[in-house]
């Protein structure tokens, strides 16, 4: 089995509440403990900017500078993945990127090359996580499902992002035509054909994505029928990805850059274009209980979030011959009974993750000890706990 | 703000060339201070080359190529073969063709691309030109060599539907153009072979 990805040394410089931080880690589990406040779930998210994309929170990175600090912030760290070790280091520094055009991206350095983006970080990490924000996965709107989904696919297909892009350009460039008052029929039809050829790729790949999930989700059945993290039942809700189930892609290719010509003054009225992928929705189902998601207990909703957070986890380390994801799992323990709590760990320890846990007390991973690397944070720094 | 280390003159001339692509600040002053250095061989040549181009720099009328002299020089050069008009967005794509000499035929450079993001209708490019030079009679195909862009794309269907009611064959630049691709970023070889198997569209 391959080595699992992990971070050997992490640095932090004006990263929100930390001046200047480095911590050395081994490639097992990190129990990160504290006060509400103390800077635990920055940790987590100084970690997620080490791969593509914006970072647990989303936050914009302005907001990442420490307050009171006036250059910019930076996250480095030495990795050990399946592609060797290397140094990455990311960071934003809001001067210098006033006086670019294009001056809302971090700059990436990966062995001290500048990279063209955080996208040339796919090579080196990958993240699976779960944070407190995510409970209303099920409830809350399609579009925190979608993005839920389309990050697993990206893991998988690392064209996704820019077929992603190409779709939301071309639908703005629609609207935007539909909204001026553009009738002419050539250039309506350009940017439409380009929506029907990348809206049934981007479909066409979290198919894909979803197919190999249920795989794995089912072998886990079979594996571990007494689970105490519910199995999911999944599905994709969406006209393309429901055409594609009996149709060739270029037939949907094709019908939807029809339908998208004949829905032109729906979507004038509208304001917006009424159908496609960026409609599409994840559906789960608590699977034992053949109940949605959406309508399980709380308990349950995190109990199967979990399940199927650890499947997907599973998943990419299966594409890399065993070598797990980093996971970062924020507050992990509230809500969890003690069988959950320590199913939890050893389905980590079976894994071989790197999983950076937070909680506000370290009584909670008792089970881990002399397995996990304990650190206490407080006064913006870290410090080892010997247990 | 750093503060002058020069006469007003000579920190005019510093600012102006940072503002060229991939001359920062720096590169800026480098540039300058070289050129003050060797005023007799550089500076004196550049400033009467430059100001020669102010003077006499103008846009094709027949393609939309920038010139000292309109026809262009491509659309004098009497080997070409003027049947064949490769359309492209920028004079940088035109420079990129002819250095991988990937065709002999002539251009038609559009000034842009379609978009409406950036509220750039047909009107504001070369099309209405293309759609005469191709009705000409003289024209017997249109390569589109379109950036595999978005915008280029859309700008390609265009085009095409425009050219449909014409008698030119019109055809677009395949293999290699990775897309969201930029014509002006692709290495020579890239480039002919695109040109080389161009698609009947
Ligand atoms: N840009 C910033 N500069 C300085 N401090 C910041 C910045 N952004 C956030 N903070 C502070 O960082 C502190 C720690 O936040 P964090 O979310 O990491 O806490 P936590 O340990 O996860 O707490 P909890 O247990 O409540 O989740 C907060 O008090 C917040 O005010
Ligand atoms: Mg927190
Ligand atoms: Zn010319």
């Amino acid at each position: 089995m391959a080595p699992s990805l992990s971070l050997e040394r992490l640095s932090l410089t004006d990263f929100r509440n930390y001046a200047h931080v480095v911590i050395e880690t081994g490639p097992g589990p990190i129990v990160l403990f504290g006060l509400n406040g103390s800077g635990k779930t920055n940790i987590l998210e100084a970690i997620s900017l080490l791969a593509p994309g914006q970072g647990l929170r989303r936050a914009p990175y302005p907001d990442l500078l420490r307050a009171g600090a006036n250059g910019g912030w930076a996250v480095a760290a030495r990795v050990n993945s399946r592609s060797g070790r290397a140094e990455i280091g990311t960071g934003f520094s809001p001067s210098a990127a006033a006086g670019q055009r294009a001056g809302t991206g971090r700059v990436v350095r990966i062995d001290g090359e500048p990279a063209g983006g955080s996208g040339a970080l796919a090579d080196f990490v990958e993240i699976v996580w779960l944070t407190p924000a995510m409970d209303g996965l099920f409830t809350g709107p399609a579009s925190e499902r979608r993005r839920f989904l389309d990050r697993l696919v990206l893991c998988f297909d690392p064209g996704f992002r820019s077929l992603a892009g190409r779709f939301e350009r071309a639908t703005q460039s629609r609207n935007r035509l539909l909204a001026d008052g553009v009738r002419d029929n050539a250039r309506l039809e350009g940017v439409e054909i380009i929506m029907a050829e990348a809206g049934t790729a981007i479909a066409a790949a979290r198919i894909s994505t979803v197919r190999r999930l249920c795989d794995v989700i089912a072998a886990r059945r079979l594996r571990d029928p007494d689970s105490p993290f519910p199995w999911s039942g999944i599905e994709l809700e969406g006209s393309l990805e429901s055409a594609l189930a009996s149709a060739p892609a270029v037939d949907v290719e094709d019908s939807y850059a029809r339908r998208l010509a004949s829905m032109r003054e729906r979507d004038r009225a509208a304001g917006r274009t009424l159908e496609g992928p960026h409609r599409s929705d994840l559906i789960v189902s608590h699977g034992p209980k053949n109940m949605p998601a959406r309508l399980s207990s709380t308990g349950e909703q995190k109990a199967l979030l979990i399940g199927l957070v650890m499947a997907e986890a599973e998943l990419i380390a299966m594409r890399h011959s065993g070598s797990a994801p980093l996971l970062l799992l924020d507050e992990i323990t509230a809500h969890l009974d003690d069988r959950r709590r320590d199913g939890l760990f050893s389905e980590i320890l079976r894994l071989g993750a790197q999983a950076w846990m937070t909680g506000t007390d370290l009584s909670a991973f008792s089970a881990l000890s002399g397995q996990a690397t304990m650190l206490r944070v407080a006064d913006a720094g870290l410090h080892s706990v010997h247990a | 703000m750093s503060k002058a280390i020069a006469g007003p003159e000579i920190e005019r001339m510093i600012q102006l060339l940072s503002r060229l692509p991939g001359l920062g600040p720096r590169s800026a002053r480098k540039a300058a201070l070289s050129l003050l250095k060797r005023r007799e061989d550089l500076l004196m040549p550049l400033a009467d080359a430059l100001s020669a181009a102010v003077d006499r720099i103008t846009h094709c009328s027949e393609c939309g190529n920038v010139d000292t002299v309109s026809p262009c020089s491509l659309c004098r050069d009497g080997r070409r073969d003027r049947s064949v008009v490769v359309v492209v967005e920028e004079v940088g794509d035109l420079w990129a063709l002819e250095r991988a000499a990937a065709i002999n035929g002539v251009y038609h450079v559009l000034g842009g691309h379609l978009s409406p993001l950036d509220g750039v209708g047909p009107d504001n490019l070369n099309i209405p030109r293309l759609l005469e030079r191709a009705s000409s009679g003289e024209v017997k195909e249109v390569i589109l060599a379109l950036n595999a862009t978005v915008e280029g794309q859309s700008t390609m269907h265009y085009i095409k539907e425009r050219l449909a009611p014409t008698n030119v064959a019109v055809s677009e630049i395949q293999k290699g153009v990775p897309i969201g691709g930029e014509l002006d970023y692709l290495d020579d070889g890239t480039l002919a072979a695109a040109i080389k198997s161009r698609r009947r569209i």
